[in-house]
C-alpha cells in the first residue's frame, strides 16, 4: 500500500526554513537555466522569423552567408524576370535585389562600436517582407538618400534617431523613419534603396542576395534544379526560411552549450544540498519511519514516499525558478552574429516549452539528490531505530 | 581543550552532511571562478596585440577591402618603418565545416619580421635550394617562400587536426570561392601566449591572384612604427590622406584594433557578472541551510558546553569558524581546481580568443566570495546559539 501524498506535503512544509532554502538554491539553478533556454531561443527567433517560407532567396554558390555572396546586376535581372516570381497587388513583380553591407557604428551609451548591417532594397518590395512596419517617421522615399533604422538598434547606435544624418563612406544619409519586422533580425538593420546606397558605398554592380515570392511554394524545388543547373547564374537557391535559420544555428547552439554547462554544474550543487535536506528529514524520522514499517507499508513504498517528497521539494523550487526567470521575458539585448558579422539584438523569450523543461529539469535534480536518503529510510534497522530516544 | 579542535571534532561529527556541503561548496566556486576566467579572457583578449604597432583598415568596416597601392603611400609617411598587409581568408576544411580556424593570407617578406618578437618558427621542411633571405627573417622559412601554394600554421592546430609536415590541406573557399590546396611548409610556436598557436599564413600573392583576378585588395595594412610614441600622430596622418579616396581608412593601435572584437560580445560580460552573482547566492543557501541544521540538531550541547563555562561571545566565534571552515575548504580546492583544469583544457575558441586563464586574482576573489559566503551562513545560527539561554537548551528534546 502507498502512503499517501499529503504525507509528504505535510513534512516538506513542516520544516519552512530548510524547504525555503533547499528550494530556493534549486530555483536559482532552474532560473539560469530557464534564462540560457530564452536567450537561444530568442535569438534564433529573431532569425527564424526574418524568413518566409513563400520566399526563395539566391545567394552566389559555396556562399554560407550574405555577406561572402554576390550576384551580378545581370544575374538578379534574369531572376527577376523569372516566370514563376509572384506578382504583388500593383501587378510588379515581388523581388529584391539585396545590397547588404556591414558598418561600423559606434554605439550609443556606451564605449566602443560594432558592426550593422545596411541593406539597399528595391524601394516597392516592401510586399516581400509583410511583417516590416513603419512605427515613427516613414517609408524613405525612392531615389534619395534617406534611409530607415531598425527600431531595435535606434537606441543602440549613434545618429540613428530620426531626422539625424548618418555617413557611410563619403556621404551622409538622412534617417526618415523607423521600423519593426516582428521581432526578426531585419530590426537590427539598416534599409534604404539599393539604387541609391550602391554608389555610395562603391559596390560596383553586385548585390548580395536576390529574394523573390514564389508564385507557386510547391513549385521551389524544381526551381531550385533549374535554376542551379544554368551556367549563366551560379547561384544556389534556398527557402528564405531555411537561410535564416541556418544562420542561427553556430550561435544559438554555443549558448545552448554554455547554458547547458553552467546549470549542470549548478544542478550538481544543488542536489548536494537536497541531498542535505532530505538526509536531514529521514534522520529527523527515524522512529516515525520505523513506525511505519512496523504497520505494514514495505520498504519500498516508505523509499517511493521519501523519493515523491524530495521531487515536491524540488518542483517547489522549480515553480520558484519559474517565476523568477519571467521577468526576464521582453528584455532585449545584443551580440554579434558571426554568420553576419553584425550586430543583432533580439529579446528574451521565455516559452512555455522553456518551463517545462526547467520544471523537468527541478524533478530530475529531486530524484537524484533524494534516491540516496530514501533508500536509507527503506533500509532502516527497525528494531534499533524504535529502540532510540 | 584546545578551541580549533573542538570546531575540528564538530565538523567530524556529521561527516556525511559536512562532505555534501564542502562538495556543493566546491562545485559552485569552481563554476564561479570559470565564469570570472571568461571574463578574464575577454579582459586579456583586450590586452592582446602591441601598443606599438598600427593597423589601418577601411572605415566602414572591415569587410571593405582597400586598394594594394595605399601601401607605398603608407611606407612613405614619416614615422613608419615597415608595412605588411594581412587578409582574412574563411576557407572551410571540407570534410568538415564545423572544424574552424583561422587563415590568414600575408604577405611573408614583411610579415614574418614584424612579427618576429611574437613567433618562432619551430620546424620547416628543408629548402630544395639555398636562397637569399630577407633581413630579419628566420631562415627556416625558405622552403615556404619558395612555394607559392605553402603554408605556415600553428603548433597547437597542427597537433589539433593531426597533420603533418609536407601535408596538403584543401580548404573550401567561403569569400573567394574554390578549391585551395596548400602545402605546410613550416610550423610555428607562439612567443607570448596572446599570439595563439591555432592560425594559418600563406601566400597573399596566391590569394590575390587566384582569388581576385589580381586585382590586389588588402585586408588590413599593419605598420611597424620607427617614432611608436608618435603612433597616435602617424595614425592621423595616415587617415587624413586617404579621407576623401574610394575607401577611407581607420588607423589605431592593434591593441584597440583587437579590442573592437571584444567589444562585439556586446552585452555578454554583463550576463556572465549575473550568472556569477547567482551562483554565489545559491551556494549560500546551501550553506546556511547546513548551518541551521547543524545548530538546531546541537541545542542541548550548547546548553553543555555553556554549563561547563563557556562564554556567549566563544560559542558564537565556535559556530562562525565552523561555517567558515567548510566553505573556505571546499571554496579553496574549487577555485584552484577551477584554475588547473581550465588553463590545461587549452580553450580558446577555435583560435578566437586566447586561451582561457584563470588569474589568481580571480581565484582570490573566490575564495573570499567562500569566506564570506560561509561568515554570512554562520551568522544567524551563531547568534542564536550564543543567545541561547541554559534551562531552554537542555530542557529542549529532539
Amino acid at each position: 500500500m502507498a502512503i499517501p501524498l499529503s504525507y509528504n506535503l505535510r513534512n516538506v512544509f513542516q520544516r519552512p526554513v530548510s524547504t525555503l532554502t533547499t528550494a530556493l538554491g534549486v530555483g536559482l539553478t532552474v532560473a539560469i537555466f530557464i534564462g540560457a533556454l530564452a536567450l537561444a531561443s530568442g535569438f534564433q527567433a529573431a532569425l527564424i522569423k526574418s524568413g518566409s517560407s513563400d520566399n526563395a532567396m539566391a545567394l552566389r554558390k559555396g556562399a554560407g552567408s550574405e555577406i561572402s555572396s554576390g550576384i551580378s546586376r545581370d544575374q538578379a535581372n534574369i531572376l527577376r524576370a523569372l516566370p514563376g516570381v509572384a506578382t504583388g497587388s500593383d501587378g510588379r513583380p515581388l523581388v529584391s535585389a539585396d545590397l547588404v553591407v556591414v558598418t561600423n557604428k559606434p554605439r550609443l551609451g556606451q564605449p566602443g562600436s560594432s558592426n550593422i548591417t545596411v541593406r539597399g532594397i528595391d524601394p516597392g518590395s516592401l510586399g516581400l517582407r509583410p511583417q516590416i512596419k513603419i512605427v515613427s517617421g516613414r517609408m524613405f522615399a525612392p531615389g534619395t538618400d534617406e534611409v530607415i533604422v531598425g527600431e531595435r538598434i535606434a537606441k543602440r547606435f549613434e545618429n540613428c534617431g530620426i531626422g539625424e544624418r548618418i555617413r557611410f563612406q563619403q556621404r551622409d544619409f538622412t534617417v526618415v523613419g523607423h521600423f519593426t519586422g516582428d521581432g526578426a533580425s531585419f530590426e537590427s538593420e539598416i534599409w534604404g534603396d539599393n539604387a541609391v546606397l550602391m554608389p555610395a558605398l562603391q559596390r560596383d554592380n553586385t548585390f548580395q542576395s536576390v529574394t523573390f515570392r514564389l508564385k507557386d511554394p510547391a513549385s521551389f524545388a524544381a526551381l531550385e534544379k533549374q535554376l542551379e543547373a544554368d551556367p549563366r547564374l551560379g547561384i544556389q537557391l534556398r527557402r528564405e526560411s531555411e537561410f535564416y535559420s541556418s544562420q542561427s544555428e553556430l550561435l544559438g547552439n554555443i549558448i545552448r552549450f554554455m547554458g547547458v554547462f553552467i546549470t549542470v554544474i549548478m544542478a550538481v550543487g544543488a542536489v548536494f544540498g537536497a541531498m542535505n535536506t532530505m538526509y536531514a528529514a529521514v534522520g529527523a524520522r527515524t522512529r516515525e519511519i520505523a513506525t511505519l514499517l512496523v504497520l505494514g507499508f514495505t520498504p519500498l513504498s516508505v523509499m517511493l514516499s521519501f523519493m515523491i517528497e524530495s521531487v515536491i521539494l524540488a518542483l517547489f523550487g522549480g515553480l520558484i525558478g519559474c517565476l523568477l526567470a519571467l521577468p526576464i521575458n521582453g528584455i532585449v539585448t545584443s551580440t554579434t552574429n558571426f554568420s553576419s558579422f553584425s550586430e543583432l539584438a533580439f529579446a528574451f523569450r521565455v516559452t512555455p516549452q522553456a518551463l517545462i523543461a526547467g520544471l523537468v529539469f527541478a524533478a530530475l535534480m529531486g530524484l537524484v539528490g533524494g534516491f540516496l536518503p530514501s533508500l536509507r529510510a527503506a533500509r532502516q534497522p527497525l528494531a534499533k531505530s524504535l529502540r532510540e530516544s | 581543550m584546545n578551541f580549533l579542535k573542538l570546531v575540528l571534532v564538530n565538523l567530524g561529527r556529521n561527516k556525511r552532511r559536512t562532505f555534501l556541503t564542502t562538495m556543493s561548496v566546491m562545485v559552485a566556486l569552481f563554476l564561479f571562478c570559470a565564469l570570472g576566467g571568461v571574463l578574464d579572457t575577454l579582459n586579456a583578449a583586450i590586452e592582446v596585440g602591441s601598443e606599438t604597432r598600427l593597423v589601418s583598415r577601411n572605415a566602414i568596416s572591415l569587410i571593405f577591402p582597400m586598394p594594394l597601392s595605399y601601401r607605398e603611400r603608407i611606407a612613405a609617411t614619416p614615422g613608419v618603418s615597415n608595412v605588411t598587409i594581412q587578409n582574412w581568408f574563411g576557407g572551410q576544411d571540407p570534410k568538415d565545416p564545423r572544424n574552424f580556424f583561422a587563415q590568414f593570407a600575408v604577405d611573408g617578406k614583411t610579415f614574418f619580421p614584424i612579427y618576429a618578437s611574437d613567433m618562432e618558427i619551430v620546424d620547416a621542411s628543408p629548402p630544395q635550394m639555398q636562397v637569399a633571405m630577407p633581413s630579419g627573417m628566420d631562415p627556416k622559412l625558405a622552403s615556404y617562400m619558395m612555394e607559392r601554394t605553402a603554408c605556415v600554421v600553428g603548433e597547437k592546430l597542427m597537433l589539433k587536426n593531426k597533420w603533418k609536415l609536407g601535408q596538403t590541406i584543401t580548404l573550401a573557399g567561403t569569400i573567394y570561392p574554390g578549391e585551395w590546396p596548400l602545402t605546410i611548409r613550416a610550423v610555428y610556436r607562439a612567443k607570448n601566449k596572446s599570439f595563439g598557436d591555432e592560425t594559418m599564413f600563406f601566400h597573399w600573392d596566391y590569394l590575390s591572384e587566384k582569388g581576385m583576378g589580381g586585382s590586389g585588395s588588402v585586408g588590413v595594412y599593419v605598420l611597424q612604427l620607427s617614432a611608436p610614441d608618435q603612433a597616435a600622430d602617424i595614425a592621423r596622418k595616415i587617415d587624413a590622406t586617404f579621407q576623401n579616396s574610394s575607401a577611407a581608412t581607420r588607423t589605431e593601435s592593434e591593441r584597440a584594433f583587437q579590442a573592437g572584437f571584444v567589444s562585439m560580445y556586446g552585452n555578454l560580460p554583463f550576463v556572465i557578472r549575473v550568472i556569477g552573482l547567482a551562483v554565489a547566492f545559491a551556494i549560500l543557501l546551501v550553506a546556511a541551510n547546513t548551518m541551521v541544521m547543524a545548530i538546531r540538531e546541537r541545542t542541548n550541547e550548547f546548553g553543555v558546553l555553556k554549563t561547563l563555562g563557556f562564554e556567549d561571545g566563544t560559542v558564537f566565534r565556535m559556530v562562525l569558524i565552523e561555517a567558515a571552515a567548510i566553505t573556505l575548504i571546499g571554496g579553496s580546492i574549487g577555485a584552484i581546481g577551477a584554475k588547473l583544469l581550465i588553463e590545461n583544457s587549452g580553450f580558446n575558441a577555435g583560435g578566437m580568443l586566447p586561451p582561457m586563464s584563470v588569474h589568481w586574482r580571480t581565484v582570490g576573489t573566490g575564495i573570499g566570495v567562500a569566506l564570506l559566503v560561509g561568515a554570512v551562513s554562520g551568522l544567524i545560527p551563531a547568534w542564536q546559539a550564543s543567545k541561547l539561554r541554559i534551562v531552554d537548551a537542555l530542557r529542549r528534546v529532539n
